[in-house]
């Protein structure tokens, strides 16, 4: 199983660029009950048996990693949310996406740590050359969005170590101003 | 830290840019690679990216390239890192700590020196791109 929310989500991130998506949504939305994540893509998607498949440990698809299958990111991703009193669903079709929710009680024994945010997504920005990853981050005193076309603009290539510093830092930013409003209210 | 915009990251690249120009720029032919596969993530390679990206901050080095990639076939040896730097033998670490990050961005990035007791093989030959 995974350490934190947020190596989930690394994972299931991933998984939607290495299925060719051009655009990824990361919906994040956390409060004091519930950590609720939806991510949606464009990517090749997959038919049922591709699907039922996919939710079992071991599974990966052909091409990925021919000599060795791990598949076990959505595997983990279901024991987590069995294990912390949350719920899992996962619609795709083929040539046109993938869309997976998750939620998860935050009070939960079994419901690992969130981890940090800004830095998962600031790794998923440099992951894979073109998929734009468009993260909405969601509240109850606050919310902000941010996309990798957004980050490119303002910075230009994200690969540069300089780039990446200051990506760092705004992303930083963005989380410390939510948590500091949500201790507020 | 106060929350940026965009307008304020634009204008801190800008200045960044700047001073970039007027150092030395043998940086710009570095590549760093993490690998971030299952295996490496449940490995705790996360900190090996962060650990890279503010030890090149804290040196004042702006123009390595680094990014993340899946798995590269070393799952025995995760957390991974491939380094590319012009001049010197390509080369992937396995078992790289916060700390071994940290020594790579300094002794092989900035030292020009590699790790000699971290290397691992090349990556498995099914991911080799022909």
């Amino acid at each position: 199983m995974h350490a934190t929310v947020c190596d989930i989500i690394a994972d299931l991130v991933q998984n939607s660029i290495e299925a060719g998506a051009s655009q990824v949504t990361l919906e994040v939305s956390t409060d004091p009950e519930r950590i609720g994540v939806c991510i949606v893509d464009n990517g090749k998607g997959m038919d049922e048996i591709t699907l039922k498949r996919a939710m079992e440990p071991f599974y990966s698809e052909a091409g990925k990693h021919d000599h060795r299958r791990v598949g076990l990111g959505l595997p983990f991703l279901i024991q987590t949310a069995e294990a912390a009193g949350g719920a899992v669903s996962i619609q795709s079709t083929p040539g046109r996406g993938t869309t997976v929710r998750f939620h998860l009680d935050a009070k939960h024994w079994d419901t690992p740590p969130m981890g940090s945010l800004a830095q998962t997504v600031l790794g998923l920005m440099t992951f894979g050359n073109t998929t734009n990853l468009i993260l909405t981050r969601k509240t109850p005193a606050g919310s902000y969005e941010i996309s990798r076309n957004d980050l490119i603009d303002a910075l230009g290539n994200l690969e540069e170590s300089g780039a990446l510093i200051l990506a760092k830092e705004y992303l930083e930013s963005q989380e410390n101003d939510l948590e500091q409003s949500n201790l507020i209210d | 830290m106060a929350k940026l915009t965009l307008d304020t990251l634009r204008k801190l690249r800008e200045e960044q840019q700047k001073t970039m120009v007027k150092r030395d720029p043998s940086n710009k032919d570095v590549h760093v690679i993490v690998g971030m596969g299952t295996c490496g993530i449940a490995a705790g390679a996360k900190d090996a990216f962060n650990s890279i990206i503010d030890e090149l901050d804290a040196k004042g080095v702006t123009n390595v390239l680094v990014r993340q990639t899946g798995c590269m076939g070393l799952c025995h040896s995760e957390p991974t890192v491939e380094v590319i730097v012009a001049g010197m033998p390509g080369v992937i670490y396995g078992n790289v700590t916060k700390d071994v990050a940290k020594q790579i961005v300094q002794d092989h990035l900035i030292g020009k020196k590699l790790l000699d007791n971290h290397i691992c093989d090349k990556p498995a030959i099914d991911i080799i791109h022909k």
